[in-house]
Parts: C-alpha cells; structure tokens; sequence
C-alpha cells in the first residue's frame, strides 16, 4: 500500500529546523520517495517560533498547503512547549518528539491530553558526547526517522553517510561527529 | 538522460541559467527570490559559467543595466520580486518598448502594505500592461521548463519582447520537491547561442535605442509592439512543442485538468493549481464532475482559448491571487470574463480573491469552492461580486 506521512516541525529561528526539515526531504528522496520541504516564514528571527514541514510519499505531491494534521511533529526546544501548541491538529496514529533534558513525566502535561506516542531524546546529551558542540537537529533528524518508520534506520545511516562524506569532503572530524551523534540518537530516543 | 533530483523553485530557475549561461546578470536582493542572485553569483565565482554578473545599488538599476545589455546585443538575465519590480517600474515598459528579448524571473510576493513577505500576485499582475510576455509555474518543475524555454521565445525574430517567468514565493521558490532536470548539452541545443539581429555594439549599422518618438511615429510603434505580442502566441506554442520532444512535458498557453466532462471549473494561476488537482480528485470520485483550467500564460492573454476551454461548464469559479481595488474582483476575473462573453458562454460565474499575502488554501477550501459552484448552477446561489476565500470574519 503506498504510505503518505506529514511531518510538522516546531523550531526557534537559528536553531536549524527548517534545515532539518529539509535534510529530511533530501534523505528521504535518497530513498526513492517523493517529497516536499518547506519552511513557513512568518516575521521570524533569532529565537522567534518557527515552522517547517514535510510530506513523505510513494505517490506524486501536488498540494501546496501547509500541513494541518500531521502525522508526527518534531519540536527541537522544549521552551515552545508553553508558547505553541504543539500537539494540535496531530493525529492520534503517531506521535511526538520533544527535544529536552527532562524526563517524560515533566513533559506530558503540557500536551494537552495528546494520546498518541510521545517521545523525547536529549539532543544537547548527544551532540556533546559525539561532536562537542550542540546542533539540535542532527539528532532531532535520526530520532524522527526512527519513531516515524519513513525508511529503515540503516537505509537512512547509509544515506547521510554519503551525503555528509560530500559536504564534508574537507572536513572527515565533522563527518565522524556527525555520524555518530545520529547514531546514537537511534538508541536515545526514548 | 534526465537527471532525476530535488531542489527548491529557486534552485531550480538558478540551475535553468547555469546550463543557459547568459551573457549578463545585473540583479539586486529582494525576498523570496534573493537565492537566485546567490547561487548563480556562487557559480560565477566557482568558474562554473562566465555570466558578467553586475552587482547594482537598486532594482532600478539593475533593470537598466539589463536594457543597456542587451541593447549591446548581451543575452540577459535579472531576478526579483514585489517591491523590487515596483522600483522597476519606469524601465520594465522601456525594456519592452526597446524590443530587448530579456528574461526576469520574479518570484511572485504582494506589494505594501501592509508590509510581507509572502506569495501573492500583485506585483508582475501590476506589471501586467507593461508588454512583458508572462510565463507563470506551479511547482519548481515548471518554474525549470519555462526558464528554458523563455530566451526561444524573447529571441524568436517575430517577438523581440522581454519574458517574465513567474513562481509564487516561498510555496513553491522555499519549497523542495522532486524534479527532473534535462542534461546541459540538450539544453544549449536546444536554448542556442543569441544572434541579435540589431545592436548597439555593431559598427556596421550605428543606431539609437529608446530615442524620442514624436506623435506621428508613436503610436505606430506601439501598434508594432502590440502586434509582436500577438505573434508571440504561435511562437509560445511552437517553442512548447519542441521542448516537449526534448522533454516529454506538455505545455500550452493552460493546462487542463480533467475538464474533458466538466461542469464545475476552477480557473487559477500557479501553486494553488497542485492543490485544486487534489480537491478535483477527491470530487470525483464522490460523483462531482469538477475540473481545472490552470493558466501558465497571462500575457499574451489567451482569453478565445480559456473561453473555449470552459464550453460546457455550468459553473466557473476565477480565483485571483491579487486585489486590483477595481471595486470588481482581480484581472484574472475580469479579463477572463470578457473573453467569456465575447465567445457567448452561459455558465455562472464568480470571481474569487485568495491568498493574500501568503494565506493558505488548503484541499478543502477548493472543494469548498466546487461546492458553491454546485450551489450557484443548481440552486441559484449568488455572490455580491466578489468574495474573498478564507477572509476571516
């Protein structure tokens, strides 16, 4: 059966969601799927709210709207978590991933009751043990891979693999940090 | 061989002038079409294609470099959106009164105010009379097809005119999707090297461009230049074809889209036409026989073609992305349905504004539209003309 997955992001401005959401697009491309990236550009700047989205599909996309149900959202701070909405319009089917040092039971209440699978992932944790610098969405983008299923963990390590060994060409350290900081985030999200 | 990849709408005009590689680039920065100017000025600096890029202190300028460009005899190419066309203003009707087969990619975004960012239609719909040909995209496959075919068409000996090809900003400029590119020798097959028939910077026939017309030539030359845009119709259409064996895509002056049978048709311009395709989908296959006439070229209007397309419709909603404050709807909607009296259709129509500044249409909303065109053929529902789709109340 062909599948069809929408993806929201919820990001602050400079964080890098709208690069993961767009890396996401090109991993899953990658993949042989068809896809759309985008961004949703409001008055953003420096740490303002914002949101990018994807579609993942076997099948042609032609709508150009922004995605009001999605499947899974991705939030890469959990400070939103009091200014956005987070869980609205997320089908009760997937699920959410919170980027945060909390545990879980700190972060169930502000998701309004939301049934679906929540997950979170110490992102910070993971990107200083592997690359000593903190980049949220490299692993933000391993751990949605992993909760929405949108390809196999080792397709999509493979895939990153030689997309970052191109972009990094001059610098193989950045590749190895990469590398293992979305490792591991394949085993740290929880 | 096509190169099948992803890209973004901006990546995907900006690679359309890699393989192209004009002579001149003057270009100035504006949101959302700021990337084009960025990747292809980073791909002069890569030694990847010996464009003259001219970075200028506004658009004015830069419209005018690109006229004294190509008044040399260059093969030009400039990039902008909203506001920056408006600073245009002035050059955009001597480029085209000039006779200089330009091609500016705009990336459609509203004018102020108030102050955005976002698409809308208002600024090349503004620049609608100027005597640009426009070419508009749905998506960024478009947006790279019309890129190539635009310099055949500007260049082509019975037009001489300058070509606007349009994208709507962010939905479709911002966004990555799949596309599929065609390799670069095809390409500069097919696109050819500029022989400019007339040019400043030939010795052998010295010449003025842009002088004074006093009246008893004037309005001759205007005539001229209202013809060239005639002619341009059979050369869009023949330009279409050939690229269609080069590419195995079809265009025309519209695509239609499931109108074989219709009886409630939707006539759009641009991103809003993937959406309405799913919308006509959904109704379908509930038994609604809706259709889509997507229009790619706006000027030279199409309006007997577009009027032809909609015989048999009982109902026909024309969604403008732009308020012209006419008191009567958008320019879509009004020169649509001129044409559509001309060629004596009956069916009911409404005019429909949406998406200003970057409001978004959803699947719903257009089968909403469908719905109300179901209402306004069975049931005599009527609008005051003309209502605003999404206007929060």
């Amino acid at each position: 059966m062909a599948t069809h997955t929408e993806i929201r992001w919820h990001g602050r401005g400079g964080q890098g969601a709208k690069t993961a959401a767009l890396l996401l697009a090109d991993v899953a491309f990658m993949t042989g799927k068809h896809v759309q990236g985008f961004p949703e550009y409001g008055p953003e700047r420096m740490g303002a709210p914002i949101t990018a989205y994807d579609r993942i599909s076997d099948e042609e996309i032609r709508v150009h709207s922004n995605i009001y149900e999605p499947d899974y959202v991705a939030v890469v701070d959990d400070t939103l978590l009091h200014a956005v909405d987070v869980t609205k319009g997320l089908k009760e089917s997937g699920g959410i991933l919170i980027n945060t040092e909390k545990p879980k039971e700190e972060i169930l209440p502000y998701l309004k009751g939301y049934q679906g699978k929540v997950y979170t992932i110490n992102a910070r944790e993971v990107c200083m043990r592997t690359m000593g610098q903190y980049f949220p969405n490299t692993p933000m983008l391993a751990a949605i891979v992993k909760i929405s299923g949108v390809m196999e963990p080792d397709v999509f390590l493979r895939e990153m693999e030689s997309s970052l060994a191109h972009k990094f060409a001059k610098k193989p350290e950045v590749l190895a940090g990469n590398m293992a900081a979305l490792k591991l985030a394949l085993t740290e999200v929880r | 061989m096509a190169v099948r990849t992803r890209m973004s709408g901006n990546e995907a005009v900006s690679h359309a002038i890699r393989q192209i590689s004009p002579d001149v680039m003057p270009a100035f920065p504006i949101t959302p079409s700021t990337e084009i100017p960025q990747y292809i000025s980073t791909m002069i600096a890569n030694g990847e294609i010996d464009t003259e890029f001219i970075p200028v202190e506004s658009e004015h300028s830069a419209m005018s470099a690109a006229i004294g460009a190509g008044a040399a005899g260059a093969r030009v190419f400039t990039a902008t959106s909203s506001a920056g066309l408006a600073l245009m203003w002035e050059v955009v009707y001597v480029a085209a009164s000039s006779r200089l087969p330009l091609v500016m990619a705009v990336v459609n975004r509203g004018l102020t105010g108030p102050l955005n960012i976002n698409a809308e239609h208002s600024d090349s719909m503004g620049a609608r009379d100027s005597g640009w040909i426009q070419i508009y995209a749905e998506n960024n496959q478009e947006a790279y097809d019309n890129m190539l075919q635009a310099y055949r068409i500007a260049e082509h000996a019975e037009v001489h005119l300058p070509v606007m090809i349009c994208q709507d900003g962010f939905i479709t400029s911002h966004a990555v999707e799949n596309i599929s590119l065609l390799e670069d020798e095809p390409v500069k097959k097919f696109v050819g090297e500029y022989e400019p028939e007339h040019f400043l910077l030939n010795e052998k026939e010295p010449m003025a461009v842009g002088p004074y017309a006093v009246s008893n030539y004037c309005m001759e030359a205007k005539k001229a230049q209202a013809e060239a845009m005639i002619r341009a119709k059979k050369v869009i259409l023949d330009v279409a074809r050939e690229f269609e064996e080069l590419s195995g895509r079809t265009y025309g002056f519209y695509e239609a889209y499931r109108m074989e049978d219709a009886e409630y048709a939707v006539v759009a311009i641009g991103s809003v036409c993937g959406t309405t395709k799913d919308a006509v989908d959904r109704l379908r296959e509930a038994g609604v026989k809706a259709g889509l006439v997507k229009v790619r070229v706006f000027r030279p209007f199409p309006g007997e073609e577009l009027a032809e397309a909609l015989r048999g419709c009982k109902a026909v909603a024309i969604m403008d992305r732009c308020e012209s404050y006419s008191g009567e709807g958008g320019p879509l909607g009004a020169e649509l349905t001129a044409a559509m009296y001309r060629a004596k259709l009956a069916a009911e129509t409404v005019n429909i504004v949406y998406g200003l500044s970057g409001r978004d249409v959803r699947v719903e909303d257009m089968e909403r539209v469908y719905d109300d065109l179901r209402k306004m053929a069975e049931e005599g529902l009527r609008f005051a003309q003309y209502p605003y789709l999404g206007l929060r109340e």
